[in-house]
């Protein structure tokens, strides 16, 4: 068991060490650091004392150590095209993005979970066949076309959900969030079910076939044969037993979210770091791209290390077995 | 009277489209419309995009033949100013939508079988190598593969996208963004490949004809190449079939984003981009049909991978 967690632990840092030297290795020779800083009319004792300031004469391990320092205190140095610090960029978008993944995150687990169990019970009914049916078409359709589709319903054609934007936010501290106004609660609707539709769909269908598996067991027969009611079979003894899977398959699912989030970001204009990723692309922003790396990498590190830890610690079967091998 | 083989029913060597049509494969086909609906729907898509120069009503990248006073002509309609009426109607700068449809199809298309292409040659090669060699060298690409799967594909497409274009000048940008798409796409697929023909290598490697083979002194990638591969090719080509769907998905989705197909190469997600910015004025068709085409090839390659996934597999039959 505890070596189980060392090797997992261990492996999960080795992961961040590679991402970190990826994310160090754009750094250093994607296009030139000095080029990028100072303008056509330099000195070369400009040259020289940027290079000595930035430790660019040092060692190859010297500057990954110290880029290592640095990435760890949140310092990924100065976005070529805003001239700010990145991570002061990254905290000023990253509400924006959490905020959203939450509240698709919920949607996809109600409404997944609600569809799911419905769709189990009246398995043969017109009902559930038209969910399934449209949900094959859900999962093939790309998620920004899903996302124009809504705004082409709910913005153009019927005008009741602003289209772009996060609407009006409410500073608390460093956190600004969209959840205290009306116009900020309206514009989160859409993003969020164009980005928890997939994940809405994936924990649908798991819900339902794990629904189906345990309803046919032993003890839901007994449990209808003591004359229980349906509701009370159906939520209390099946659907309790289908969550395991799908607590695991949203906590993965987690960090898929905050990913296509940018494609969520760039539909409907929505301030957060996805959309600041994808502009940091366009115009070759090197810190910021590195800096987003490092965070999203962190984040899917530790998601996984922790879905992996959780399991061993709910299910009994996997601590032997990873306290033998 | 002379015996033909073909005459005699029962041990008569068939035709090999005769055996083709007896297979289980075909068999299933047969009985599944589904499956002919969307093999009929890529076809025809594949047929539009080669001969796309044959069929286009206008060529499109040609400023010669553009009228700027055709723009923003509704489908089926007269133009006001120019008489001229188009199928699909136009785009901003008066060009026919069913052309562009066709030119972006095709470039799609290109880009999928290519990115598919690579990353099949990548990963059956390194899972190959690492199925057979052993060692730390599959050590070495597992673990490579373990962590990129970590990672959404898009994502690492995205940053492959982003560090290559970092590289190249600026003037070069635009000619070479078509095959950037297909390194970074390729290159963020090529894991599942590597997986499956990795764990069918290892069951392989162990069969007597490997060993055979090994004794009458063939080289190893005679070995891995000749002998093993076409025995771990099956689960390859649903794998490809279903990656081919997420490959054009993907490009789609690159170039909405605006990191992909440029402006001078549009592919369909390119035109679906374009087509955005007159969804609130009106102009419905020129994001209208491009999505429905690109729709309708994801949906076909997709379904088409379902039912080869199904029919390949033994269990279900």
């Amino acid at each position: 068991m505890l070596s189980y967690i060392f090797r997992r632990v261990l492996q999960s840092v080795l992961v961040l060490l590679v991402v970190g030297l990826v994310a160090f290795a754009m750094f250093r020779f994607v296009g030139d650091p000095i080029d990028n800083m100072l303008g056509q009319e330099r000195t070369m004792e400009d040259v020289e004392r940027l290079r000595e300031q930035l430790g660019l004469d040092q060692p190859f391990a010297v500057q990954y150590w110290r880029f290592l320092e640095g990435a760890v205190q949140g310092n990924f140095g100065i976005s070529y095209r805003q001239g700010r610090p990145v991570a002061e960029i990254i905290a000023e978008r990253l509400p924006a993005t959490l905020e959203l993944a939450a509240v698709s995150g919920f949607f996809a687990l109600v409404v997944g979970i609600g569809l799911g169990v419905f769709t189990a019970i009246r398995r043969d009914g017109f009902a559930s066949n038209a969910i399934m049916t449209l949900s094959l078409i859900g999962v093939s359709l790309p998620t920004f076309l899903i996302g124009i589709l809504l705004i082409y319903l709910f913005s153009v054609e019927l005008g009741w959900l602003p289209s772009f934007g996060r609407g009006e936010v409410v500073q608390l501290g460093g956190w600004s969030t969209g959840f205290l106004t009306q116009s900020g609660l309206l514009a989160l609707i859409l993003p969020s079910i164009t980005l928890g539709l997939y994940q809405m769909t994936l924990i649908m269908r798991l819900v339902r076939s794990e629904m189906l598996e345990v309803l046919r067991q032993d003890y839901i027969r007994f449990a209808r044969a003591r004359g229980l009611k349906e509701k009370a079979v159906n939520f209390r003894h099946a659907l309790k037993n289908t969550l395991v899977p799908v607590i695991t398959v949203t906590g993965l699912q987690l960090g898929s979210i905050i990913a296509f989030a940018i494609i969520t970001e760039t539909v409907f204009q929505w301030p957060g770091v996805g959309l600041l990723f994808i502009n940091a692309i366009q115009f070759v922003d090197i810190p910021v791209m590195a800096a987003y790396l490092m965070l999203i990498s962190v984040m899917f590190v530790a998601i996984n290390l922790a879905v992996d830890l959780l399991y061993v610690a709910i299910d009994p079967r996997l601590r032997s077995e990873g306290g033998t091998s | 009277m002379t015996d033909t083989p073909v005459e005699t029913p029962a041990e008569a060597p068939k035709g090999r489209i005769a055996r083709a049509w007896d297979s289980d494969l075909a068999y299933s086909f047969r009985r599944s419309p589904v499956a002919m609906v969307s093999l009929a729907v890529t076809f025809v898509l594949i047929f539009c995009a080669v001969f796309a120069p044959l069929i286009a009503p206008y060529d499109p990248f040609n400023p010669a033949t553009l009228n700027l006073l055709n723009g923003f002509t509704a489908p089926g309609e007269a133009n006001a100013f120019t008489g001229e009426s188009f199928m699909l109607g136009t785009d901003d700068q008066g060009r026919d939508v069913f052309s562009t449809i066709l030119y972006g199809l095709r470039i799609s298309l290109f880009v999928g079988f290519s990115a598919v292409l690579f990353a099949m040659t990548l990963g059956i090669t390194l899972g190959l190598v690492a199925g057979y060699v052993g060692g730390w060298v599959e050590t070495i690409i597992m673990r490579i593969a373990d962590v990129q799967l970590t990672f959404p594909s898009i994502l690492v497409a995205m940053l492959i996208f982003g560090i290559a274009k970092g590289i190249t000048p600026i003037e070069y940008r635009d000619q070479v963004a078509i095959w950037v798409l297909i390194l970074a796409i390729g290159l963020s697929d090529w894991v599942q490949f590597a997986r499956v023909v990795r764990g069918a290598t290892l069951v392989e490697k162990s069969k007597e004809y490997v060993q055979a083979a090994r004794l009458i002194g063939r080289s190893t990638p005679a070995i891995m190449f000749r002998h093993i591969l076409p025995n771990v090719l099956s689960p390859v080509l649903v794998i490809a079939t279903i990656s081919l769907a997420l490959a054009i998905i993907a490009e789609a989705t690159l170039s909405f984003l605006g990191v992909g197909a440029p402006p001078t190469q549009p592919s369909l997600g390119t035109l679906i981009r374009i087509g955005q910015g007159f969804l609130f004025s009106g102009e419905w068709w020129i994001l209208f049909f491009p999505a429905v085409t690109l729709l309708m090839l994801a949906l076909a390659v997709n379904l088409l991978g379902d039912w080869l996934r199904d029919a390949l597999n033994p269990r279900l039959r």
